[in-house]
């Protein structure tokens, strides 16, 4: 019981810093989704110098661990007089994760709508803008909702990482209590059910999805 | 290129990690499958629970707890332990995750043309479902492996003396435009480390749809 009466004291501390970490992953995922799509547009484009552009960033973005990309923004980038407050760098780091884990995600999407959708649309005399965007991506969006959903899933996780780079978020919050009264065991137990309890109905949503669009298929 | 040797001081230890990590990972994920898998109701909830509540909750919490969180007597982890610990638990439930997706992916068929020849069990589990299962599973398991191999760079936040702390520790050192160099060469090494994994993932997957759906 008395975990539970200190879990309780420590509550309120820890939900400023819960709030935090969902508003770098809203905003990372708000903004990496539709740069998703831009980069998988660009990854099939046909000219050369967009394509290998889109794919740079989006191999960057998926290969570099976002630690890495998030020092970068943070330690790296000041040393040529580009500075950003600590939260800003979060951000922009794990929008960069976002959009190339999503845009790889959307490709295999789109490309997984049946040729003859295209077709039928050319026979109908659609423009290939309306095909693309009215016939196939709402099709590819589609089967891609379960691998959306992953990624976001993926940057509220990775908004931990943030601690690193001192953004006041949950870890960072619980790091703080911690050191206060050394009370690590409880503390950290504590910040990983806060993340549990997002992540854990986040992930069987995920899976019901990914089961009915899979009966549907 | 002082910042290329400083980084690469580091990939012995991301290595040691990752490949431990990996090797507690493989094994311990065995026993949880057949839990996950299992007819047992309780048995399959626990296992359920244990998987999902350690993927729930992000690398960087379990690297905590376990090294400032846990003390038994005199006994503590130290960083690399912690690391290689903590890298182990999560890599058991997301493998065991992969190997129960690619244990219920063996068609029934075969199952059932086993039992009909009369094999005992342990025969066609071991000899039947498990060879099957792991064509199927390998590709995921290359995925996996660069996944870890990036993951590792968290054991950095806990003191271990992998390849981005030592970027850290170079940076700090350097705070003119030189700087920089570490976390481009850092990033560029894990791309790198992981292109042989992710080829060899590919022929993996090749392999397997030729072998399971020719």
């Amino acid at each position: 019981m008395t975990w539970l009466a200190q879990w309780a004291g420590y509550l309120p501390q820890m939900m400023s810093g819960l709030g935090v970490s969902l508003l770098i992953a809203g905003i990372s995922i708000a903004a990496g989704y539709p740069l998703g799509l831009a980069l998988s547009m660009m990854v099939s484009a046909k000219n050369l110098a967009v394509r290998t552009l889109g794919l740079a960033v989006v191999e960057i973005g998926r290969g570099a661990p976002a630690l890495v990309i998030l020092y970068l923004f943070y330690y790296g980038l000041p040393k040529f007089g580009i500075a950003f407050e600590s939260i800003t760098a979060a951000c922009l780091a794990l929008t960069w994760n976002a959009a190339a884990y999503s845009s790889e995600i959307m490709r295999a999407g789109i490309q997984s709508v049946a040729r003859g959708q295209t077709e039928a649309s050319n026979a109908l005399g659609i423009s290939q803008r309306d095909t693309f965007f009215r016939v196939v991506m709402p099709q590819g969006m589609r089967s891609a909702i379960p691998g959306l959903m992953g990624v976001a899933i993926q940057m509220f996780q990775g908004t931990s990482l943030a601690y690193a780079i001192a953004v006041p978020e949950l870890m960072k919050s619980a790091y703080n209590i911690g050191s206060q009264d050394f009370n690590y065991l409880q503390i950290f137990a504590l910040a990983g059910i806060c993340y549990a309890v997002i992540s854990m109905p986040a992930t069987w949503i995920t899976v019901f999805f990914e089961k009915r669009l899979a009966r549907h298929a | 290129m002082d910042a290329f040797s400083a980084v690469l001081q580091g990939l012995p230890m991301t290595l040691t990690l990752t490949l431990s990590a990996f090797a507690i990972g493989i094994i311990g994920a065995v026993p949880l499958a057949v839990a996950l898998t299992s007819p047992v109701a309780p048995v399959k909830l626990v296992a359920r629970i244990f998987v999902d509540l350690v993927r729930g909750v992000p690398i960087i919490v379990w690297l905590f707890l376990l090294k400032f969180g846990i003390q038994i007597g005199t006994f503590k982890f130290n960083p690399v332990s912690a690391a290689i610990v903590g890298l182990g638990i999560v890599s058991v439930a997301y493998l065991a995750e992969i190997y129960r997706g690619g244990l219920q992916a063996v068609p029934r068929g075969q199952l059932e043309a086993s039992h009909a020849l009369g094999l005992p069990q342990s025969s066609t589990f071991f000899g039947v479902v498990v060879p099957q299962a792991f064509r199927i599973v390998s590709p995921s398991i290359a995925t996996y492996l660069v996944g870890l191999l990036k993951d590792s760079s968290i054991a950095s936040t806990i003191i271990v003396s992998e390849m981005v702390f030592q970027s850290q520790a170079f940076a700090r050192q350097h705070p003119t435009v030189e700087g920089i160099l570490p976390y481009i060469l850092v990033g560029i090494l894990y791309i790198g480390l992981s292109l042989p994994v992710a080829y060899l993932s590919r022929t993996l997957d090749a392999r397997m749809r030729k072998a399971v759906f020719a």
